[in-house]
């Protein structure tokens, strides 16, 4: 992949840049636009819809491994389209055993190839590559294949592959250069030997049997799907999983006798998972990689419950420990950018400003914003009007809808049943749940246990939503519709007033009846 | 009229309330008045097909429509799911058959295990259930005959008829010695071969797909236009998609005799509908949907002077369910004017009771239900269609958002891009409120059903700008829609560019005019 962009033409005559501000005291670019990712680019595309001048500088650091790729940041190469796909692959596998129960004669065996899948999906990110080199190109806004780096707070240089360099300078200057996955430094062995996301999409070959360090919903989602295509998956994590997603504790059924535990939207998650085969090694951090003669990974982990150590030996080792944002080559101190020192991420303000007026800041970089792909588009486009287009409409980070593509995917807008609790207190808040089966599910016999949906409403007259959480089949496409609603200051009485489409799973959530206060059997029986 | 010898008095009934019906409105009605400890009894009897098919309790959604026609969808689906698994990886025998018993006896089984289910709910809530055909003989008094011809007479204080609706038949010679009907095909006990579907509506379509879908031969007669009654725009791209997907259409034909050739071969005769012209065909299954009768004619409602719509049989009701004869309430599929929807049946019922029997005031609220069609490319709607729409608030009034959408899962499979297709419909002197949500593509039932909550709650354009997506999602293409129909502008997606790399410059460069040597290098390293 790195050789691709090496071949990348050098921009025409560098040194003119610096001449033309040598002469005219004047920035050359309205706009520049370090990082080409959703953010960098939208914001970018934006601008030049407006007649600006924009240049983008894009460059991917080859991780650890030696993996790089294309234009379009974390999302198109390395996160949301990759990882969906793949995903899609391990739901087709659970659609070749459905399609039996359902009348199709499939002869055994039914096997998965990886280098089939990895081809048809690299094929496709290029292809998006490609798409935006082409978009950026009718836009006219400028490209470079460089990293770049302050020189004071109107200039970035950056050398080519072929070693010469560039300098740009702008009036205005957006970072969205995003994150990159952390690596456990102190783990011996763990950069020589370990993947990460980036590496997992780009591999040639199968992983192999898999160990996934972590509890993010990247090492959820990727232990998912590579079950899901047949391999021997192993998560080990610290401790809870998915942080920062719904963990309120819910009602728990069995055998008609309802009481609580310490159950959440999370562990549901991850129950289901183990159910479908994933293998999980709970309250575990590992301490030692190394390399077998076989060419086997040998991990060696410390089981904090029983304080015991353990090893297996694995094909592939991926951490999926968290993401770190990628600010240190940028030289921001110099310039007087600040960032937030524990996070490394870049203090912004409601108008994605930095410390430094007429630089801005949008995406997984910036501080205590979700770290998604439609926010950091939806933030780079309002940027770009309110610099260019006398707008001064700000992104709004209430209630964004999200989905996690766990096997069994989790959909979820508005606040946690917690964040819920903590903001409002338990006796101002109500919960209405239910446990559902999918119409599909039934002729195929799979099983719904974790299939589960909430609505956390507060208690007052109006009962006005402040949550939404759904487990189950097409999460994100659930989900999306209501989220629309929520913002629309939907109320309890005015989502049962809404008529279900049937048979679907999303009219469950009209019919939701049961609170959880009630502590009543919340089982969704028949029409 | 007597009963017992006696003319029945208030408070003397042997029931509350009998509900005639017991599909789903008219056993969620039963069901929440046994909630209020009211005295009820549903009856419901299935008469059977003329092709001798029968089934239990629940009603058409549960027995003949929704549920196994989706599961049926279901295993379409999947025989598309089978083909793109390839593509994803997956690897088996190159021959893949579907077997129509297989999936017919586990779809049956399931639909067993609901009327099952049906059955116990009645008796958990105390609600005395007769498998008895239901009619008015008189004043508060209905007579119920049993598959042995038993007859018995019951009284109540009130009546909900909720009889529902089944397939019309042509009256041609033929059609009901040897055509089926969607009450039939659920439950056929062998595959059904090549097969004629005579009709445009829903059912129609949603059969002719999945059949197709399975591996069948299917053509599909139609009269005049597709899906009558929804956006015309989106029906007909949905007939696009089917026939692209191997759906024949006759168009403007109406079969006139249909007779049995060789065995197990049905020869059909059709005549067009604008001129002379006499085509005649051969199909193993003839199957009709060309519409459904409302069950109204034949439940004494003569007797009690319920009024119906003479012409086509349906009950006219004011907004709080009830017929002309104050203590007879009706609801579903048999209503005048009203909406053929399962949800709608039940809300009614549901609303219905509340109010007769713990004073409620909320009544079922018609406007905005949100619906969709199983077509292999499934449509979901809410609210207006662009020719109502236009019709009611004048084309300048109204602004058309659209977009095609490519699905994330069908690229790597390289199928079918610019299909799946987005369109709202606002009102532009309104703030330009959302009046009209349309969506073609996989899980638009799903997609629908939020929407329409956010519909309820009065969503704008803005709103809808302002929310963010969901990535990456089919429905996320709700949140950026920004060109409308009448700008005229192109609406295909950037997926375009997929088709670049795979066919090479010269085609794609000639329809977009991207003329760079140098990004085609780049591009050619891409794949290498």
């Amino acid at each position: 992949m790195a050789a691709l962009w090496r071949r990348a033409r050098p921009p025409a005559a560098p040194g003119l840049c610096r001449t033309l501000r040598a002469l005219s005291g004047k920035n050359e670019y309205d706009l520049l636009v370090i990082g080409g990712g959703s953010g960098g680019l939208a914001c970018a595309k934006e601008a030049a819809q407006f007649g600006r001048k924009v240049a983008v500088l894009d460059y991917v650091e080859p991780s650890p491994q030696g993996t790089a790729w294309g234009l379009g940041g974390t999302c198109v190469n390395v996160g949301c389209i990759p990882k969906k796909l793949m995903h899609q692959a391990a739901l087709l596998g659970s659609a070749i055993k459905d399609a039996q129960r359902y009348g199709w004669n499939i002869s055994q065996p039914v096997q998965h190839t990886w280098s089939v899948m990895a081809q048809g999906v690299q094929n496709y990110v290029k292809s998006l590559n490609w798409g935006h080199r082409v978009q950026l190109q009718e836009k006219k806004v400028k490209y470079f294949n460089i990293k770049g780096s302050f020189s004071d707070p109107h200039t970035v240089r950056g050398l080519t592959k072929a070693g010469k360099e560039i300098v740009v300078t702008a009036d205005n200057i957006v970072i969205a250069t995003g994150g990159r996955p952390k690596y456990p430094m102190h783990v011996s062995g763990a950069l020589e030997y370990g993947i990460t996301s980036d590496d997992l999409f780009w591999l040639k070959k199968s992983p192999g049997k898999t160990l996934v360090v972590g509890a993010s919903y990247v090492s959820l989602e990727c232990a998912g799907f590579l079950t899901g295509i047949g391999l021997d998956t192993t998560v080990m994590m610290r401790s809870v999983p998915l942080r920062g997603f719904d963990q309120a504790t819910r009602v728990y059924k069995k055998k008609h006798i309802c009481f609580t535990s310490q159950q959440q939207m999370a562990s549901l998650v991850t129950e289901h998972m183990e159910s479908y085969g994933t293998k999980f090694l709970k309250r575990c951090f590992p301490t030692k990689v190394q390399k077998l003669e076989n060419d086997r990974l040998q991990v060696t982990w410390k089981n904090a419950d029983l304080d015991t150590e353990e090893t297996d030996s694995f094909n592939t080792v991926m951490w999926a420990v968290g993401r770190a944002p990628d600010t240190k080559t940028l030289n921001l101190e110099t310039i007087g950018v600040k960032t937030n020192s524990e996070t490394g991420k870049i203090i912004v303000d409601a108008s994605e400003a930095t410390s430094v007026p007429h630089i801005y800041a949008v995406g997984d970089i910036t501080e205590g914003r979700p770290e998604l792909t439609p926010t950091a588009i939806a933030a780079g486009k309002l940027l770009a009007q309110r610099l260019f287009g006398q707008s001064s409409e700000l992104m709004d980070y209430d209630n964004v809808p999200t989905t996690v593509f766990t096997p069994l995917e989790y959909g979820c807008v508005g606040l946690s049943e917690e964040a819920a609790v903590q903001r409002h207190g338990s006796d101002n808040i109500e919960v209405y749940h239910a446990y559902y089966k999918p119409l599909e599910f039934t002729v195929a016999e799979r099983d719904a246990t974790q299939c589960y949906m909430k609505m956390v409403c507060l208690r007052e007259r109006e009962q006005r939503i402040l949550g939404l959480h759904f487990i189950g089949p097409n999460a994100g496409e659930v989900i999306q519709g209501f989220a629309l609603g929520i913002k629309c200051g939907a109320t309890y009485p005015q989502m049962m007033k809404t008529v279900g489409i049937h048979p679907t799973c999303a009219e469950e959530v009209t019919k939701l009846h049961i609170t959880k206060r009630s502590g009543l059997d919340a089982t969704v029986t028949g029409c | 009229m007597e009963v017992n010898g006696l003319t029945p008095v208030p408070g003397s009934y042997d029931y509350d309330l009998i509900v005639i019906g017991g599909g789903s409105g008219g056993l969620a009605a039963a069901k929440e008045a046994a909630k209020y400890e009211k005295k009820v009894m549903v009856l419901d009897f299935v008469t059977p097909t003329p092709q001798g098919s029968s089934w239990g309790l629940g009603g058409t959604c549960v027995n003949v429509g929704c549920i196994p026609k989706k599961l049926m969808h279901q295993a379409a689906l999947l025989g598309q799911a089978l083909q793109d698994s390839r593509k994803f990886g997956w690897q088996f025998t190159e021959e893949v058959q579907h077997n129509w018993m297989t999936m017919t006896e586990s779809v049956q089984n399931y639909v067993g295990s609901l009327n099952w289910g049906y059955r116990v709910a009645l008796r958990d809530k105390k609600v005395t259930y007769e498998n008895a055909y239901g009619e008015f003989v008189g004043p508060h008094t209905v007579k119920a005959t049993n598959k042995k011809g038993v007859e018995k007479l019951y009284t109540a204080e009130r009546f909900i008829i909720a009889t529902g609706e089944r397939p019309r038949y042509l009256g041609i010679p033929g059609d009901k010695e040897y055509c089926i009907s969607s009450d039939d095909l659920f439950s056929l006990p062998y595959c059904p071969g090549r097969t004629l579907v005579v009709g445009a509506s829903y059912v129609a379509l949603e059969c002719a797909g999945f059949l197709a879908g399975l591996g069948l031969d299917v053509t599909v007669m139609v009269r005049s236009i597709l899906l009558r009654g929804f956006d015309q725009d989106m029906a007909n791209r949905i007939g696009e998609y089917m026939k692209e997907h191997g759906v024949k259409f006759i168009r403007q034909f109406v079969p006139i005799k249909v007779e049995e050739g060789t065995p197990g071969v049905l020869k059909v005769t059709a005549k067009s509908t604008t001129g002379d012209q006499i085509i005649e065909g051969k199909y193993n299954t003839v199957m009709l949907a060309i519409g459904r009768d409302p069950c109204t004619r034949r439940i004494g409602l003569g007797k009690v002077g319920v009024n119906i719509n003479e012409k086509t049989g349906k009950i006219p009701v004011n907004d709080e369910e009830q017929t002309n004869v104050p203590y007879i309430y009706a609801i579903g599929d048999i209503l005048q004017d009203k909406l053929e929807l399962t949800p709608v049946a039940i809300q009614a019922g549901r609303l219905l009771v509340q109010r007769l029997y713990v004073g409620a005031t909320t009544k079922c609220d018609y406007v905005n239900v949100p619906t969709t069609v199983f077509t292999p490319l499934e449509y979901g709607a809410c609210g207006y269609s662009e020719e109502t729409a236009v019709e009611k608030f004048g084309e300048e009034s109204i602004e058309v958002y659209h977009s095609h959408f490519w699905p994330l899962e069908w690229t790597v499979p390289s199928r079918d891009n610019n299909k799946c297709y987005a369109k709202i419909i606002c009102n532009i002197q309104d703030n330009e409120r959302v009046i009209g949500f349309h969506v073609l593509g996989p899980n638009a039932g799903e997609i629908t059903q939020g929407f329409a909550a956010a519909i309820k709650c009065g969503l704008t354009k803005e709103q809808l700008d302002s929310t963010v997506g969901i990535h990456p999602v089919c429905a996320e293409v709700f949140t950026t829609l920004s060109v409308t129909k009448r700008s005229g502008e192109s609406i295909a997606k950037d997926s375009d560019y997929f088709y670049y790399v795979v066919l090479g410059p010269s085609v794609v460069q000639r329809e977009q005019g991207v003329n760079s040597p140098v990004l085609w290098a780049e591009a050619s390293c891409l794949n290498s």
